[in-house]
């Protein structure tokens, strides 16, 4: 579904390299995770395949499903069924949830030459939607995220993860700010859209998270590099000796 | 000889400039009514003379073209739209290049209203108007000299007076149609809205190659007034329009105006609370690519107790547009529990254009509430990442985030089925003049 080779990316603005060679394949169907301490350039593999301005890819591709993402505007990467699940969901006044969802969808329909969803499929889906991750229909109405708890923003972005069915979903840090129940929550909503055809790339300081949202392969991350590789062991071994060990097992 | 001062010389330089204006322009000549107030703003305008460009309330909006004897010749341009609001049940009048059109206009009559063209009723020796006509402009002259409202009044060639007698159930509704390629306009309006009568008044069209424009709105205890104007279409026009209101105990006044297009437009507004209780909210939303200067100028005055005022003006400007705002509340002593609030905010979408704002707050009472803010910005780049990393294009993007951006402009009209037109027009704007 999606491989990164040797992927070494600098801030634009200084010269200051944040991911010096990242390998990572990440199999159709399956769950990775990626943990590992701050600073280590989790956040920015996530936005340098959204294509957020203000990175320059040095060396390296990432290819999804046989289209280049490096050579695609952010929007396209969407169409092509790309989705980054922001650790700070952007708030938009002006601009309702719902109005947002369609345009969204409609607008990647579009690209696919895919016909316009109806007004009528549309709202019938996103309630029932909304519906099984906690969110009233006031919710929608209101303007993006203008409003919403730490909680309501994650779930908000499992909405729209629901509603657009991405191949590839990056979830960066999504367990931020949330409590456990929130958390089980928003895992709950990730779960409920696991399967064959869909990957996942769960990005993630801490190992609670994988509790919920169990993952095929573990990378540990740090300086910029992938570390270490391993099953789901690998991120209990985190929780109980952190990230030292490893570290210093790798120097 | 003594040696003039600078300030002599801008006086005489405004007095000439008024009296070649006089000289291009002839006073119609009225007999009736209308002669006594037509005749006083004459003399007032000869005594302010016309606004100097060095003057400093014309600081960021030169006013030479709106002064000088002719018009500058402005193109006609057809955006291949039907004109607003043509689909509301109203009562429809058209001047074309400020020549009431009779053919195009439904018949001056209507529920809980008395409808009226200047031109026609001013031959009478008494009506309903003539305490108004002149009256309001001649009180908004001060502490702030406005001579091309004087100017008006004097030369005003037609206009519609309007009195509201109950709830008027439809609106009113003015298209100022724009044919000659030099047509120099002058149109005075008069609105009376008795105790408890309720009105709405719509305005569109680009009138005229220079138009010049003043209602005068006296609002009676517990009235209520709506007004809904656009002002698009030619690109070329200019325009400057002064609204004077007058609001009486517990009424209502609220006017939105949506500008796009256009080389020139100074809106004015003189608003004054002689009643207490009472709600003034003004409102625009302006939308200028390139050869574009808007200006937004207001005055309120609280002169009674517990009285709102609201000023909401958002400016979306590119390709070196300019946005002028200057926007005053005045409080006056004794004019306790007040609450005035003024926003003012540009969206600059590059680095060439401009918004110059004046926000002034005067305030002579010690228990009120009054905040005013200024603000000017580019598109937030994170809202713009968050709606491509979503799959919507740059430009729809971008247009949604113009649109979020005026939204609290729009959100003051009432009528939302007026607010989705307007909104809608605003939407095919940007689709035209994106990229």
């Amino acid at each position: 579904m999606l491989e990164i080779k040797n992927l070494h990316v600098k801030l634009e603005e200084e010269d200051k390299q944040i991911l010096k060679g990242v390998d990572l394949t990440v199999e159709t169907g399956k769950v990775h995770a990626i943990m590992g301490p701050n600073g280590s350039g989790k956040s920015t593999l996530s936005y340098v395949l959204s294509g957020r301005e203000g990175y320059e890819v040095t060396e390296g591709s990432a290819v999804m499903e046989g289209a280049d993402l490096l050579e695609l505007e952010t929007e396209e990467r969407a169409a092509e069924g790309l989705f980054l699940a922001f650790q700070y969901p952007v708030e938009i006044p002006g601009v309702s949830n719902m109005t947002f969802l369609r345009t969204a969808v409609n607008a990647q329909r579009k690209a696919r030459g895919q016909e316009e969803m109806s007004a009528t499929d549309f709202l019938k889906e996103v309630r029932a939607k909304a519906k099984s991750l906690k969110i009233d229909a006031e919710m929608l109405k209101r303007p993006v995220n203008m409003g919403f708890s730490g909680g309501e923003k994650k779930r908000n972005e499992i909405l729209q993860m629901a509603m657009l069915e991405p191949k590839m979903c990056i979830l960066d840090e999504t367990d931020s700010g949330l409590d456990v129940d929130a958390m089980k929550l928003v895992a709950d909503g990730v779960n409920a859209l696991r399967s064959e055809g869909r990957s996942f790339l769960v990005i993630t300081h801490y190992q609670r998270l994988l509790d919920h949202i169990k993952p095929d392969v573990v990378h540990i991350m740090a300086d910029g590099r992938i570390v270490k590789t391993g099953g789901p062991e690998l991120a209990l071994e985190v929780e109980h000796n952190g990230y030292a060990d490893i570290l210093a097992e790798m120097a | 000889m003594a040696v003039q001062s600078r300030k002599e010389i801008m006086a005489a330089d405004r007095r000439a400039q008024a009296e070649a204006r006089l000289a291009a322009t002839p006073m119609p000549a009225a007999s009736g009514w209308s002669a006594t107030p037509r005749q006083e703003a004459l003399s007032r305008l000869i005594d302010l003379g016309l606004p100097h460009r060095r003057d400093e309330y014309w600081k960021f909006t030169d006013p030479t073209t709106l002064s000088q004897p002719e018009p500058v010749k402005a193109a006609t341009f057809d955006p291949q739209e039907t004109l607003i609001f043509g689909g509301v049940d109203r009562l429809h009048l058209t001047f074309v290049d400020g020549v009431f059109d009779a053919e195009a206009s439904d018949s001056l009559e209507g529920e809980g209203l008395e409808i009226a063209r200047l031109s026609e009723a001013e031959a009478a020796d008494i009506h309903w108007a003539q305490s108004l006509y002149g009256t309001l402009e001649a009180r908004g002259q001060q502490p702030v000299a406005r001579p091309l409202a004087a100017l008006n009044t004097a030369l005003a060639s037609d206009g519609i007076l309007i009195r509201a007698t109950g709830k008027v159930s439809k609106p009113v509704h003015i298209t100022y149609l724009h044919n000659a390629e030099a047509s120099d306009a002058i149109l005075h309006h008069v609105v009376k809205v008795e105790a408890g009568a309720e009105l709405t008044l719509l305005e569109n069209g680009p009138a005229a190659a220079r138009f010049n424009k003043v209602l005068e709105v006296d609002v009676a205890d517990t009235g209520a007034f709506h007004h809904i104007r656009a002002q698009g279409r030619d690109h070329e026009r200019r325009a400057v329009s002064h609204i004077f209101a007058r609001l009486g105990k517990e009424s209502t006044f609220k006017s939105f105006t949506l500008t796009v297009n256009g080389v020139l437009t100074r809106n004015e507004a003189v608003i004054e609370f002689t009643g207490d209780d009472a709600v003034a909210h003004i409102a625009g939303a302006c939308l200028g690519d390139g050869d574009f200067h808007h200006d937004d100028t207001v005055f309120i005055t609280h002169d009674a107790v517990n009285c709102e005022s609201r000023q909401v003006f958002k400016k979306v400007l590119r390709n070196g547009a300019k946005g002028v705002f200057q926007g005053k509340i005045l409080v006056k002593e004794g004019a306790q529990k007040t609450d005035g609030y003024q926003i003012s905010q540009s969206l600059l979408l590059d680095d060439d254009s401009q918004f110059l704002a004046k926000p002034e707050l005067e305030i002579y009472a010690d228990d009120v509430a009054c905040s005013h803010g200024s603000t000017t910005g580019a598109i937030d780049e994170d809202a713009l990442f968050y709606f491509l990393s979503r799959g919507i294009p740059r430009k729809e993007a971008q247009s949604l985030l113009v649109l979020a951006f005026v939204a609290e402009a729009i959100e003051e009209i009432e009528n939302k089925d007026l607010a989705g037109e307007l909104t809608e027009r605003l939407a095919a704007w940007l689709q035209r003049h994106s990229g």
